[in-house]
């Protein structure tokens, strides 16, 4: 079907802002601007001026050049292809990218986001004379050795089954046809900024497993939740986000760069591909999506990226997985939100972001969810975003917003990164209002006691920090000995507990078992000391007592549990004789 | 190519002219004034109806009756091999007295974004010979390690030092140096052409130089003149190239004038909201980039206003480069030179640059540790101001020396000192020994055993 494009000219241009006259244009329509067809999407109609906001650098545009448009709003294509793939902020492969213009990135390139030459083996699920209705599974490629793909009817569409193939397909041929004549294919298409339908939400009741010791024992988000780590530079903010690519139970991940620097998305493109999952043994670029559109790259285009890797999230999730999003980081995007902003000449809000900062960030977070599909199965997005507070203030507009959504805020900390305490967590100011729907999970997969063993945690970390304050004004050895011992206890949770090494082979990953055994063993060391104590033994003694270095390396073996138990039985013979 | 005299308004560095044929976005623009002299421009806005230009030498002389040409084409640098050794303006001529630059290649400024896909992730240990910053903050071929610094810190003498000593382990290979001066005075200038002259780097340099008293909007230009010539040397020529940008605060204070001229709407102190992109466009151009042989490592130099490390310069600087050394004036004040603070302090690409094959086997687990005392006896010192040094536990007074001896012993070094890296790992290893080694939860027991001096000395006895 070919579609006469509507054609204007340019009025105007400024920076990634051009004004075209004479164009028939609706809202978020995408246009092509100039003679390399550069893309752009339109961001506003002023009585004939149409205003749009291009993804590419503009020099050399002038006023005269014709404008094209498209018709189509800015959409995504999904379909087989897009696990292991590295996109831009508008779906178009980088490697694609590469081949067509070198190192560098050039301008006024298409591309289409899914392979049209890959042929994919599919399997149909349904048989002919079946009604199927959007959402459905027709059939299944294997895409990657660890993701079955499932292909679904695009939303919006049903009918009965009049034609259904089996065997090698490209995404573009069609391998079902349906009674009113429409062909399915292995991919559809949807606009980016519109939300996925499902069926209904469903209550966050199953914790997303990070392996990250404070975030899944003190601070656990559901999937299908929304958390936020805000940090100034430095803090540890990308690290948290890759070991959350890496780690979290999820079977898909979309990773976002959104306005970040180009040599950690070369890191994640170097790391995932000899990563290995550790519930698969397989690569964990087989699960994994990746967008990159560093911080040099234009603008519009980063403010299109969040929402790109959200479609792509909605559609695994669609097929009955369980997907984590992570952004990082969702400052930039809202930079370039006041940039595109500023250069519309709309009034401000606060630091000059546009006033609808808190209603897009919103509308953004909400497509989260665990859901019942289309489908009738259940799949969720969990969505992760980093956060970049200007100086590390807490209080700057993005930051306040994004805390007014989100139920899980891992605060990091510059003073802990600075001490090389990582994750760089803060345990007074972070929170999770997931953890008490969480408990129960826990307690009924882990251990009956996982419960009390947290709040034991959480309350010796309290009482350090009020006691560190006294410290700080008379020093330690002014305290009741009890009290010494306890600052002893709450150094063991910090360093024993809390601190975990992200490159360390061992510690990375630490599945909730593991977690659960070494806050136990550190409570049965709570209560020696306080036993040895009770007995007689200085607190000296207590605190150099032999074993306690080994206790502290246990985390690092892979045989951790008789190191733990060798470490706590020499203690305990010095103590307790 | 047509003349227009229907400029109708200047406003600062800006001059809007009317009723000009159509003009592409970016273009680059030629002004003749009265007298006969001319200034060049380059094109922010451009619409139908009136086009907004930014002059790059200041508008001071244009009238109305100016003569304005667009050149139909963006600002573009020559450049060569022959550029090293020479000293050009901020906006790309010679003023070295010396002959013309004969181009072999004619290059945009505004450089493209490198693929993410083409590059390569930087892990090349480049020894600076500055324990603090080898030891502490390790530098890596195509990293991005600015220096945040204050008015009256030697800034300076550490970027020269490091532009004297920088060399990856090993390898007899040089830094090619690109040198870009942004605002600075002509008397730091001179400090160093000087320095460059008497080691001889200059034959290895291409100097950019825009000073205090020249047009501050050329600066816009400079840093990007200075990145192309760097471009062009790293991956036509295959040297490494190491960027000096100095000072990047004046920089941002063109940013804004340009922007405060263009009445837009101003995001934090003044600065305009597209400062993070536009500062990203220079950082972002340090790197390696797979099959290619030559490397761009880049040191942008700005000072702190009011030592202030959440002012919008350092802040966004710090959210796109990969790291920072932090100059502190407590330690200059010490008489400390360098005066490094490692605690605020990060180089992020270190973790992959250090380590066995690369530095040594214990680096990692000995920086972390390094740091954790460090850390623990300045904290120290606050206590010690209220509660006084005899009230602390003998742990805590080790603590507290181990912090002043790093101070005196492990940052501080001479300007022309050039430690090796097994030094400076050494020297800490005998910081450490000071500790109890019951203390040092961070080490490995291997390592301890190899390292620590009181090992050491059982070997060798």
């Amino acid at each position: 079907m070919e579609v006469k494009m509507a054609v204007g000219e340019v009025y105007r241009v400024s920076g990634p802002l051009v004004v075209a006259e004479g164009l028939k244009a609706r809202m978020y329509d995408v246009c092509r601007v100039g003679e390399e067809g550069l893309m752009g999407e339109v961001v506003g109609l002023v009585g004939d001026k149409v205003l749009i906001q291009v993804y590419e650098d503009t020099s050399g545009i002038r006023p005269g050049d014709k404008v094209e448009n498209t018709g189509m709003p800015l959409s995504v294509e999904l379909g087989p292809g897009l696990l292991k793939s590295i996109y831009d902020g508008i779906q178009r492969p980088l490697p694609v990218l590469k081949d067509a213009s070198g190192d560098f990135i050039g301008r006024g390139i298409h591309a289409p986001g899914l392979d049209r030459k890959t042929k994919w083996e599919f399997t149909p699920t349904v048989k002919k004379g079946e009604k199927v209705s959007g959402g459905d599974i027709i059939g299944t490629v294997p895409e990657t050795e660890i993701v079955e793909h499932r292909i679904l009817v695009p939303p919006r569409v049903n009918g009965v089954i009049t034609e259904i193939y089996e065997g090698s397909f490209t995404v573009d041929e069609t391998v079902a046809v349906l009674d009113n004549g429409t062909e399915l294919k292995l991919y559809h298409t949807w606009p980016v900024r519109e939300s996925r339908p499902f069926r209904e939400k469903l209550p966050p009741v199953v914790p997303l497993i990070t392996g990250q010791r404070i975030l899944d024992t003190l601070f656990p988000v559901a999937k299908g939740g929304t958390a936020a780590i805000p940090g100034p530079f430095g803090s540890g903010k990308t690290v948290t986000q890759h070991q959350l690519a890496k780690w979290s139970d999820t079977q898909i991940v979309v990773y976002i760069g959104c306005g970040e620097r180009g040599n950690e998305m070369t890191e994640v493109l170097e790391e995932f591909p000899e990563l290995e999952d550790p519930r698969t043994g397989k690569p964990l670029m087989e699960r994994t999506v990746l967008i990159a559109n560093t911080s040099n790259m234009p603008v519009a285009a980063r403010e299109a990226s969040v929402y790109t890797g959200m479609t792509i999230a909605e559609y695994f999730r669609d097929m009955g997985y369980d997907v984590g999003l992570m952004a990082d980081s969702t400052s930039r995007w809202a930079e370039a939100m006041r940039e595109i902003s500023g250069r519309l000449e709309e009034m401000p809000g606060e630091e000059g972001y546009p006033a609808y900062l808190a209603s897009r960030l919103a509308e953004f977070y909400e497509r989260a969810g665990r859901v019942r599909t289309l489908s009738g199965s259940i799949g969720s997005v969990t969505v992760i975003g980093a956060v970049s507070p200007p100086g590390g203030d807490f209080s700057e507009p993005v930051t306040q917003n994004t805390l007014r959504i989100v139920k899980v805020f891992w605060a990091l900390d510059a003073k802990l990164a600075a001490r090389r305490h990582f994750p760089a967590i803060n345990w007074l100011q972070s929170y999770s209002l997931y953890a008490d729907t969480l408990n129960e999970w826990f307690v009924e997969n882990v251990a009956s006691d996982w419960s009390e063993l947290r709040t034991w945690a959480m309350e010796v970390l309290q009482e350090e920090a009020s006691l560190q304050e006294i410290v700080q004004l008379v020093g330690s050895d002014a305290l009741p000995e009890s009290q010494r011992l306890l600052l002893e206890v709450a150094r063991l949770i910090r360093e024993v507990y809390l601190q975990q090494y992200a490159y360390h082979p061992v510690d990375t990953y630490c599945d909730p078992k593991k977690q659960y055994d070494l806050l136990k063993a550190i409570k049965e060391v709570n209560d020696m000391f306080f036993k040895a104590l009770e007995a007689g033994k200085l607190v000296d003694e207590i605190i150099n007592v032999p074993g306690k270095e080994e206790f502290a390396r246990a985390k690092f073996e892979e045989n951790y549990k008789e190191v733990l138990e060798k470490a706590v039985e020499t203690m305990k013979k010095a103590l307790l004789g | 190519m047509k003349e227009y005299r229907t400029i109708n308004q200047v406003a600062g560095p800006l001059i809007f002219v009317e009723k000009t044929e159509p003009v592409g976005y970016g273009e680059l623009v030629t002004i003749t004034l009265p007298d006969g002299s001319t200034k060049r421009g380059q094109v922010l806005d451009t619409s139908k109806d009136i086009v907004i230009v930014q002059v790059f030498e200041g508008t001071r002389g244009i009238d109305t009756g100016s003569a304005v040409r667009f050149v139909g084409d963006i600002v573009r640098l020559n450049v060569s091999y022959d550029m090293l050794g020479r000293i050009l303006s901020g906006s790309g001529d010679p003023i070295d007295g010396g002959p013309k630059i004969v181009p072999e290649e004619r290059r945009e400024i505004i450089g493209a974004a490198i693929n993410p896909y083409a590059r390569e992730y930087p892990r090349e240990f480049i020894q600076t010979g500055i324990s603090a910053i080898d030891g502490m903050n390790t530098l890596v071929r195509g990293q991005k390690l600015p220096i945040f610094s204050g008015s009256g810190l030697p800034h300076n003498d550490i970027a020269l030092q490091i532009a004297r000593q920088a060399k990856v382990r090993g390898e007899g290979e040089e830094f090619a140096v690109v040198f870009a001066a942004m605002g600075i005075t002509n008397e730091e200038a001179q400090h160093f052409m000087k320095d460059f002259e008497r080691t001889g780097a200059l034959e290895r340099a291409v100097v950019f130089l825009n000073l205090a008293n020249d047009p501050a909007i050329e600066r816009l230009l400079t840093p990007r003149m200075a990145l192309t010539a760097a471009e062009f040397l790293a991956y036509e020529y295959d040297l490494h190239v190491l960027v000096i940008l100095t000072d990047m605060t004046n920089y941002c204070e063109a940013l804004r004038e340009i922007s405060a001229a263009r009445e837009e709407v101003p995001g934090r102190r003044g600065y305009p909201g597209y400062m993070y992109t536009d500062l990203a466009t220079i950082y972002e151009r340090a790197g390696r980039i797979r099959g290619r042989k030559g490397t761009i490592t880049q040191f942008p130099i700005l000072t702190m206003p009011g030592d202030d490390i959440t002012h919008p310069i350092p802040d966004l600087t710090g959210y796109i480069t990969e790291g920072q050394i932090v100059l502190s004036r407590e330690l200059h004040a010490k008489g400390i030179y360098p005066p490094i603070n490692v605690l605020p302090s990060l180089s992020r690409l270190m973790k992959e640059g250090i380590g066995e094959g690369r530095t040594r086997d214990d680096h990692v687990q000995w920086n972390d540790q390094m740091y954790a005392a460090y850390a623990e006896g300045v904290d120290l010192r606050g206590l010690v101001a209220i509660v006084g040094e005899e009230a602390l536990s003998e742990r805590d007074r080790r603590y507290l020396r181990f912090a002043d001896e790093f101070e005196r012993r492990f940052v501080q070094q001479g300007r022309y000192e050039d430690r090796d890296i097994d030094y400076t790992l050494d020297l800490g290893w005998e910081l450490l020994a000071t500790l109890p080694e019951g203390e040092l939860t961070k080490i490995e027991r291997k390592y301890i055993e190899k390292y620590h001096p009181v090992y050491r000395k059982k070997a060798t006895a």
